[in-house]
């Protein structure tokens, strides 16, 4: 017999290994491997297609994996499961004649730990509309209660899948202000997107799939100076253009304007200024999530 | 055994499935007019007769069909083409028929006095009792024995009422349950459920009981109405009589969740409803006896719900008897619900 270690809150809540999920002769995931510690965000972010959705919702278990081992706090998922986690679909819907609060009411009979209604209304904002019903609510309303229905059994482990796809920035913000707040209750959360903003602003870990795999995982800091270590400073063709073949700089032309590449913003504004160039309409750009994705794949990650 | 969880999971989607129902005005009303309707215009505008051809009884035979050679039937009546003759093998079956509307009229085969039965309180009878006549007496000098069916008459309203119900429950049974489950699969309401430890018994229970509920209350809505305007005669228990509708019910519930429980084409699931309900109308006897129908015909009637729910519910309606008496049928029918709510449960897919 196996002996299996008690849980314990250093341990991965969720692991994760080499998960595969096919549909007749189409691979969805190729094979992912990932682990989750307790009380962070862990983020896959990737294009459309690159099988994040599927990823989540089998480890959600919504739809069977192929083959691969998933653990939920060190143990095979069990019945206790869907009572401690919570789940925002991409896409599902709720019965439309039910107002807001009953269909909060619902959920909550369905679970044997509900939390709080008034908390749950105060916390993703739903008192305005309580009342209305689930057909006449605008789209970032949807998501409110959706994100509610998430909340509404105090889960231990959040999934989020493209949360704020649809929204306005408004709205988005919002959302991103909520899922903070959840994190820091010590609630773990995972979470799709493919957004890169959505991504460095609330994941501590974030995992960038491609075509079923996983390319690169870390911080988004880590990413980002692993895989694009160069900045770049733009500057008006005209203020350099007579001094460019004596200057020893990495750049490139880019029609009236000159883009130069560097590992050190310090040291090559350093030769500019030597050179006596005039750097009033410079404009320095530091590489993101999207650069790493680029640099990863050779494509952007909206392509 | 369920568990307190279990029990108000349950109750949840139970109040929900309500909720949806009662305010979806629009299925809600039409839930109660269209029973209400085709009562009232068959009842009164038609005068609760609808068909165009009139069953002539002949006793006694043998066999399944009638053989002639052996009556004295008129040449005239046997080539009239809106008669139908039905081989009956001894006087009381013919009574029993010609008095539950089976049979417009009952002859005698070998009598020489040319004696028949009618019921007299449906048109029909009086109708092909004319026929006979006409055909008999071209001349108006043969005698005949007219007899009268004893005791209290059948109505034709009575004996149509518990076929519409029945029909009205069926199509809501089969559609409201089956047709709603594959759009909630569709359009991800089934999923979402599927993310909290509901389970597909505790939400098929559910979405049974629920039906169920409302398959009740518009069926006391209706009757209550039909009542006042028909002053329906129920023979047997009340009780009874609600217990058929309540068992077929289940069954047909069953049935529709079977229906439902997989697939996401509301395409495919329109159909395959239509391919169950239409034949199980037209062979359950909702409209017309089936009396005369080849036996084949007969044979595949049995395995429709519907049937046993309408033969039970006319047998306390009409005869008055009691359970002992529908007790065949009301095991069909709970084996019928065991059978399909297995095998809806087993196959049952939240998703697609």
């Amino acid at each position: 017999m196996i002996d299996i270690p008690a849980y314990n809150k250093k341990m991965s809540i969720l692991s994760v290994q080499n998960l595969r999920k096919k549909y007749g002769n189409s691979v969805a995931v190729e094979d992912i491997s990932f682990s989750v510690r307790q009380g962070t965000c862990y983020g896959l972010l990737g294009p459309n297609g690159a099988g994040k959705t599927t990823t989540m919702e089998v480890v959600e278990d919504i739809i069977p994996a192929t083959s691969g081992t998933i653990l939920y706090k060190g143990r095979a998922r069990d019945i206790s499961f869907r009572e401690e986690i919570g789940i925002q679909f991409q896409h599902t819907s709720l019965l439309n004649f039910l107002s807001v609060k009953e269909t909060l009411h619902c959920y909550q009979k369905l679970f044997k730990h509900p939390e709080e209604l008034d908390r749950l209304v105060a916390r993703c904002n739903l008192d305005s509309i309580l009342h209305k019903r689930n057909n006449q609510l605008s789209g970032g309303q949807q998501q409110r209660l959706m994100l509610a229905l998430a909340l509404v059994n105090k889960p231990e482990l959040v999934f989020l899948d493209e949360p704020s796809t649809g929204l306005d920035p408004q709205s988005r913000r919002y959302l991103w202000e909520i899922v903070e707040d959840i994190k820091g209750n010590g609630k773990t959360i995972v979470m799709t997107t493919h957004s890169m903003e959505e991504a460095e602003f609330l994941c501590d870990t974030i995992a960038i799939v491609d075509q079923g795999c996983i390319i690169a995982e870390g911080s988004p800091a880590q990413l980002i100076t692993t895989y694009c270590k160069t900045n770049t400073i733009t500057l008006p063709l005209s203020v350099i253009e007579n001094k460019l073949p004596a200057l020893d700089i990495d750049f490139s032309l880019h029609g009236n304007s000159v883009a130069v590449r560097s590992r050190n913003v310090e040291e090559t504004l350093r030769i500019l200024m030597a050179a006596n160039i005039e750097l009033k309409e410079m404009v320095v750009d530091s590489p993101d999530l999207e650069d790493v994705f680029l640099y990863l794949t050779g494509r952007k990650l909206r392509d | 055994m369920i568990n307190v969880m279990q029990l108000q999971r349950i109750w949840a989607m139970f109040n929900a499935r309500n909720k949806e129902f009662f305010r979806d005005r629009a299925a809600f009303g039409w839930n109660f007019a269209f029973p209400f309707l085709i009562i009232v215009g068959f009842g009164i505008i038609f005068g609760g007769e609808t068909l165009s051809t009139f069953k002539v009884g002949i006793f006694p035979q043998k066999g399944v069909s009638v053989i002639f050679s052996e009556t004295t039937i008129p040449q005239h009546f046997k080539n009239n083409s809106a008669v139908s003759f039905v081989a009956i093998s001894t006087l009381e079956e013919g009574l029993d028929k010609i008095h539950y509307h089976k049979i417009d009229l009952l002859i005698d085969g070998r009598s020489s006095e040319n004696r028949y039965w009618v019921n007299d309180s449906s048109p029909k009878s009086y109708i092909t009792e004319q026929m006979y006549k006409a055909a008999l007496q071209p001349d108006d000098t043969v005698a005949v024995d007219r007899n009268i069916i004893n005791g209290e008459q059948v109505r034709y309203i009575d004996w149509l009422f518990p076929g519409i119900m029945a029909m009205n429950m069926m199509f809501s049974a089969l559609w409201g349950v089956g047709y709603v489950v594959v759009r909630y699969r569709k359009n991800g309401a089934l999923k979402r459920l599927k993310a909290t430890p509901l389970t597909a018994f505790e939400y098929l229970s559910a979405q049974m009981i629920s039906r169920i509920f409302l398959l009740m209350f518009t069926f006391t809505i209706v009757w209550i109405g039909a009542d006042l305007i028909f002053d329906l005669k129920i023979q047997g228990s009340m009780l009874l009589f609600f217990l058929t509708f309540f068992l077929g019910g289940l069954s047909l519930c069953s049935i529709g969740l079977f229906l439902a429980a997989r697939g996401t084409s509301e395409e495919f699931t329109s159909g395959a409803l239509n391919f169950i309900s239409w034949p199980m109308m037209f062979l359950s006897e909702v409209w017309f006896s089936l009396e005369g129908a080849p036996a084949w015909v007969q044979n595949i009637s049995w395995v429709f719900p519907l049937t046993h729910m309408l033969k039970a519910a006319r047998k306390v309606m009409n005869e008055g008897v009691g359970f002992t008496d529908i007790q065949l049928e009301c095991g069909l029918m709970i084996l019928t619900t065991i059978i399909f709510l297995t095998l809806a449960a087993s196959l049952f897919s939240w998703n697609e």
